[in-house]
């Protein structure tokens, strides 16, 4: 079965991992701009972030035959730092035209602070303006469900197009307003903090599907690329077809992203079952 | 050994997981009922589940053997 990573972390990953993905049918991987363990200090540093996810990433990943894009933001942790947001946010552009960038993120909260909430309306308002999508993170455990309202109430009061926002990392608790408000919504399956490879599925079977992602986000945390083909087998063991399976961990990917032209993976249809 | 404040910490988010995973069964074989319009013929290992998190909510285990109590508990389903 063919596979899309829709938010994964690579430069925090091994060159194992690619060729364990690849083996597994994952054909593409999507590297959103995060928080690197630490708080950077300097715009300089995540212009070679930027470049490094943009230029030196895909061909890390075509040796695996994995294709690979990315994203560019100041994550929400880091968004504490206002002068720093602001002069990453004026070089963005230049990476917003590489070919392999398809659009802003993660941008959104981590503790919901007012810094916070005005990088991720800066963030908005940019890939608007430039016509991108937009990968929104909401805040982990105890944060998520004011984080996430907070998102909500934030892009309401703003110019956007639901169609190409995409709000990642809901669970059960979050999920039916990020819907009901029209936006995608990704679950991010975690080995402990964040929805489970089962949760996942149970919310696969609850929801409508049409605007639900499913991704690993591995990072150089305690996380799992295959937590997305565990969630996979589940889903397949509970007798759902292949062609059900494909849309939601291929063909959604491609539904989303591709309204990037610079996406060019075409949804699939399985022939025979 | 750790101290009684690491254990909670190091511990807490490992066990939050797993009791999500409980109530995600929970609510998985509710969904099911409703879509079949009816229980299941034995509903014995729902009501094992139940009981086990009675005996897990009871204030004090002296003997703190929460796990043994379990086991045996768990013995009774065949």
């Amino acid at each position: 079965m063919q596979i899309i990573q829709p938010h994964y972390h690579a430069i925090a990953r091994t060159a194992q991992d690619y060729e364990r993905m690849a083996m597994s049918g994952v054909v593409a991987v999507c590297e959103p701009a995060f928080w690197a363990g630490f708080d950077r200090r300097h715009p300089e540093t995540f212009i070679d972030y930027f470049a490094q996810i943009s230029e030196f990433e895909p061909t890390r990943a075509a040796e695996f035959g994995i294709r690979h894009y990315c994203w560019v933001a100041v994550n929400p942790k880091e968004a504490e730092n206002k002068e720093l947001t602001t002069e990453v946010l004026r070089q963005m552009p230049e990476f917003l035209e590489k070919p392999t960038c398809l659009g802003v993120g993660e941008t959104g909260l981590h503790k919901s602070t007012p810094n916070e909430i005005e990088s991720l309306q800066a963030h908005v308002e940019m890939a608007m303006k430039h016509d991108q999508l937009v990968l929104i993170h909401t805040p982990h455990l105890s944060d998520k469900a004011h984080g996430t309202k907070t998102v909500l109430e934030v892009l309401a009061g703003m110019d956007v197009n639901p169609d190409k926002i995409w709000i990642d990392h809901v669970e059960e608790q979050t999920i039916e307003p990020v819907l009901d408000a029209g936006y995608w919504a990704g679950m991010t399956l975690y080995p402990v903090t964040k929805c489970s490879p089962r949760r996942a599925v149970d919310i696969l079977e609850k929801y409508p599907r049409e605007r639900l992602l499913v991704n690993s986000s591995a990072d150089w945390g305690p996380s799992d690329p295959f937590t997305l083909q565990e969630s996979i087998v589940e889903f397949r063991r509970r007798g759902h077809s292949l062609q059900a399976a494909v849309e939601i961990y291929h063909n959604n990917p491609c539904r989303f992203l591709g309204q990037n032209p610079k996406w060019d993976i075409k949804p699939i249809t399985i022939s025979e079952e | 050994m750790l101290s009684p404040q690491k254990t909670l910490d190091t511990y807490y988010l490992e066990a939050r997981r797993d009791l999500l995973e409980v109530a995600a069964v929970l609510d998985r074989y509710d969904e099911a009922v409703k879509r079949d319009g009816a229980k299941a013929e034995n509903e014995s290992k729902k009501v094992s589940l139940l009981e086990a998190m009675e005996i897990l909510a009871q204030p004090e285990h002296p003997n703190a053997n929460r796990a043994e109590q379990l086991l045996n508990h768990f013995a009774k389903i065949t």
